[in-house]
């Protein structure tokens, strides 16, 4: 550290005195950790009114100095050092009551899983009228009236119903404004957001960033934000502290920090976001289509028992498109949208109700048995979670090589292949003999590239491949596909509600909403020129896109 | 090595795996340590421990010798225990994985069945079952084996309903592994945790569930165990508790050390957990 970073612990003047301080903090980590310290001499402020960001890396430590702030650590972490000092309290030394007194009340939290930080048996209503209970404060009228104020500046649409809503009812952004409502119905001085848009759709996301800038301006709060995401930053932050391994790298204003990154650990993160890159055109050569898709139609209905009416939802409404040999197609779509159907119906792991799925010209969905199965096999898939695609109890190597095995390959060979697939998607060699948990997110999907690749199949399907991985290991795995299909002659399909992934590696696009396909075309032409209504909102909703250029009429909807 | 390696680090299992060998070298050796039958009336009835030299467990209501009952009973209880819970995973564990892992008719068609032993009470089913077929070792582990298969049926078909879905199950049908490989190579790995619990524990009911048929006189007249010399102080419980007792420590010692040994089997299994120690 030998240039002078604008990290100094000194206090920001510019929104006159701070409301959270925190003084060399450090929280140290059970033994045999992979480190010694979750946060390490950490030290910044953030002023009353103000947005901080703090961005990094899973493993960076960030969530855990907010999770010191809220007296929410994990058991086993202790504060070895340091202060966290709110309004000129030290947190740290807080007893529980003087500390459960101030959560809620003054400071305020949202966390990410909008699924799951709601009580699934309680309404709505009851649930944010439970803040107040809690705090002995108001009558149950007060607190019923105060719960439908509260959704109302969240912004839910029909708030009267929410009330009485169960949680399951509401959609996974709705749920998001009633923990936003509940995190702001005491009305607090700080408000720590864990990565609250993560689990979103994008829509949904700006949406949310939106309100949060609002609620903020409005009241004057303090928001710590917390994300990977340098998208978000660029919405919303003020002043931006990038953390390491625990350690702050780089901390200063957002458009100092966006504009003119110090430290090369945030410009290789800024980097490795596209932001408004629009993606190259590329040749096309006329090539043979490998997959020809036709009037796919795929409806999802649930029996009903007795007493419940049937249900029914379609995921895939006439869908026709073609993928030729060597191209990389993106399907981009909300949740809903039909395009994790599309993609299972392709490989075969859902049966459509109709339609064509031809695989060289022939008809897959007319074969049966063995010769079925030789055709399934150039077909394979990279799936979503590297957590959960791997068998626990199956070394790596067996992993790889049971595609071969169970296709008749002997097993030495087969693992003698898997160790070769292991160094081509960029491991050693060893790793055949070590089991899944023994390796990171972005390792673990290289492991299942390789797996997809035992078969030497034609076409890859990757069913949102990246989107558990942070930014730059992102970057590192969409790189490893791209190098593999040229190298290996592959066709990918590739299935992503992130159109800044899209747009870095797909050469055509097709956009779906609600089972149709509303758009496709080159993915540059999709960029520069959306056509349909739908497609223009999902451009204008990624976060950071164009982030100091007002948005032009074209854009805004 | 590695899987030994994982066991001993858990002391609990070890501890467990030591009564167990105990426990097992006491029947080995019954007949060497107490030749004669155990049945036999060796002394003036209800000699306290200690109470006579030579008797360092009393005797029973009949003056048998409480010593020579337990190391020659120790056999029974733990064969009875561990084949028919062997029988009963042989009999649980493939019906339920069928069911869970097909679903749909086959499903509905094995769970009725499993449902139709459980709706009758255990205890009562055992007792007709061996009733009907006279009381013997063999009948005895096949009633107990019987009336314990269905709970396990059930876990293991709840077990794969959800491991079904995950996506390794689903790459593993991509890549085009049989059915039959990846009911045994993929899913069933994954649900032995809270199988092994359970046999555990199944081993433990079954010995019990033993003790209470020879008390109620089904045992098998030929063979004496721990639960009939349960079953027959259960009378002289006041004037001689130790009669009750020492059998009813010998099956809670011998319980634990097979629940123990069960916990640190699982864990040794789970590559997961073997680093997280």
């Amino acid at each position: 550290m030998s240039e002078p970073l604008r990290h100094s612990g000194e206090p920001l003047s510019h929104s006159g005195e701070s409301l959270l301080r925190i003084e060399r903090l450090s929280l140290a980590l059970p033994e045999g950790a992979d480190r010694r310290y979750a946060v390490d001499d950490v030290s910044y402020d953030l002023g009353a009114g103000e947005i901080l960001c703090i961005v990094g890396e899973s493993g960076s430590g960030k969530s855990m100095t907010a999770n010191a702030v809220m007296g929410l650590l994990p058991t086993g972490v202790h504060a070895s050092q340091g202060r966290a000092l709110f309004d000129g309290q030290d947190l740290l030394a807080m007893n529980e009551i003087s500390h459960r007194a101030l959560r809620g009340r003054r400071i305020g939290m949202i966390f990410q899983e909008p699924m799951t930080a709601l009580n699934p048996l309680m309404r709505v209503g009851e649930q944010i009228a439970e803040v107040f209970e809690a705090h002995g404060l108001l009558t149950a009228k007060a607190r019923k009236e105060r719960a439908l104020a509260l959704l109302e500046e969240v912004r839910l649409p029909n708030p009267q119903a929410a009330l009485r809503a169960y949680p399951f009812e509401l959609s996974g952004g709705q749920r998001q404004r009633v923990m936003i409502a509940m995190a702001l119905a005491l009305e607090p001085e700080l408000l720590v957001a864990d990565e609250p848009t993560t689990a979103l759709d994008v829509t949904t996301q700006a949406q949310i960033l939106h309100l949060v800038k609002d609620l903020q301006q409005r009241r004057g709060m303090a928001v710590m934000f917390i994300t990977h995401d340098f998208g978000v930053v660029a919405e919303i932050a003020d002043r931006v502290c990038v953390m390491r391994e625990g350690k702050i790298v780089e901390m200063g204003s957002a458009r100092e920090v966006l504009d003119s990154p110090q430290h090369e650990y945030t410009r290789a993160l800024i980097e490795a976001i596209p932001g408004d890159a629009v993606p190259p055109s590329r040749d096309e050569a006329p090539a043979k289509p490998l997959l020809a898709v036709k009037g796919l139609d795929k409806v999802y209905r649930s029996s009903g028992g007795w007493f419940q009416p049937k249900r029914e939802v379609v995921a895939l409404d006439t869908i026709d498109f073609t993928l030729d040999k060597g191209e990389t197609l993106g399907v981009v779509g909300e949740s809903g949208s039909g395009k994790s159907t599309l993609g299972r119906c392709i490989v075969g792991l859902n049966t459509p109700d109709s339609g064509e799925i031809r695989l060289n010209g022939v008809d897959l969905r007319a074969l049966e048995g063995r010769e079925l199965r030789e055709h399934r096999r150039r077909i394979q898939m990279v799936f979503q979670d590297p957590y959960a695609s791997l068998n626990p109890r199956i070394r790596v190597g067996m992993a790889i090589a049971q595609g071969p095995i169970a296709n008749g390959v002997n097993k030495a060979q087969a693992m003698k292949q898997a160790r070769d697939l292991l160094a081509t998607v960029g491991l050693d060699a060893s790793a055949a003999e070590r089991y899944p948990h023994e390796f990171s997110g972005g390792q673990r999907q290289r492991i299942g590239i390789a797996r997809a690749l035992a078969l030497n199949p034609e076409l890859i399907v990757a069913d949102e491949a990246v989107s558990a991985l942070d930014v730059s290991i992102q970057a590192q795995v969409l790189k490893l596909l791209d190098d593999l299909k040229k190298e290996l002659d592959l066709s990918l399909l590739f299935i992503t509600h992130d159109l800044r992934v899209a747009a870095q590696i797909c050469d055509r696009l097709i956009v779906m909403q609600k089972g149709k396909i509303v758009e496709h075309g080159s993915a540059r032409q999709i960029f520069l020129s959306p056509q349909h209504a739908y497609t223009r909102e999902l451009l204008a909703a990624i976060p950071g896109r164009a982030p100091h250029a007002e948005p032009t009429e074209a854009v805004a909807i | 090595m590695s899987f030994c390696k994982r066991f001993a680090q858990n002391r609990g299992a070890l501890v467990g795996l030591v009564i167990l060998g105990l426990v097992v070298l006491l029947a080995l050796l019954a007949p060497f340590l107490y030749p004669d039958s155990p049945w036999r009336m060796v002394q003036r009835p209800f000699l306290a421990p200690g109470e006579v030299s030579g008797f360092w467990l009393g005797t029973d209501v009949m003056g048998r010798d409480v010593a020579a009952g337990l190391a020659h009973g120790a056999w029974v209880s733990l064969l009875i225990g561990l084949i028919s819970t062997v029988v009963a995973l042989a009999i649980g564990v493939p019906l339920g994985a069928l069911a869970g892992y097909f679903g749909g008719r086959i499903d509905d068609a094995l769970m009725r069945f499993t449902e139709f032993f459980q709706t009758i009470p255990n205890f009562a089913l055992a007792i007709v079952l061996v009733a009907i077929m006279e009381p013997s070792t063999f009948s005895i582990v096949l009633a107990i084996a019987i009336v314990s298969w269905p709970p396990v049926a059930r876990l293991v078909r709840g077990e794969f309903l959800s491991i079904k879905h995950r996506e390794y199950v689903e790459a593993a049908r991509l890549v085009g592994q049989t059915h039959r490989d990846i009911i045994i190579k993929q899913i069933l790995p994954n649900t032995m945790s809270p199988v092994i619990v359970l046999a555990s524990l199944m081993v433990a009911t079954a010995i019990l569930l033993e003790s209470s048929l020879s008390f109620l006189g089904l045992g098998d007249p030929d063979t004496m165990s721990w639960g009939y010399m349960i079953g027959a102080a259960r009378t002289v419980m006041r004037q001689a508790w130790w009669l009750s007792v020492i059998p009813g420590v010998a099956i809670l010692l011998t319980v634990l050390a097979l629940n123990l040994v069960g916990e640190g089997l699982d864990d040794a299994l789970n590559p997961q957990l073997a680093r997280a120690r």
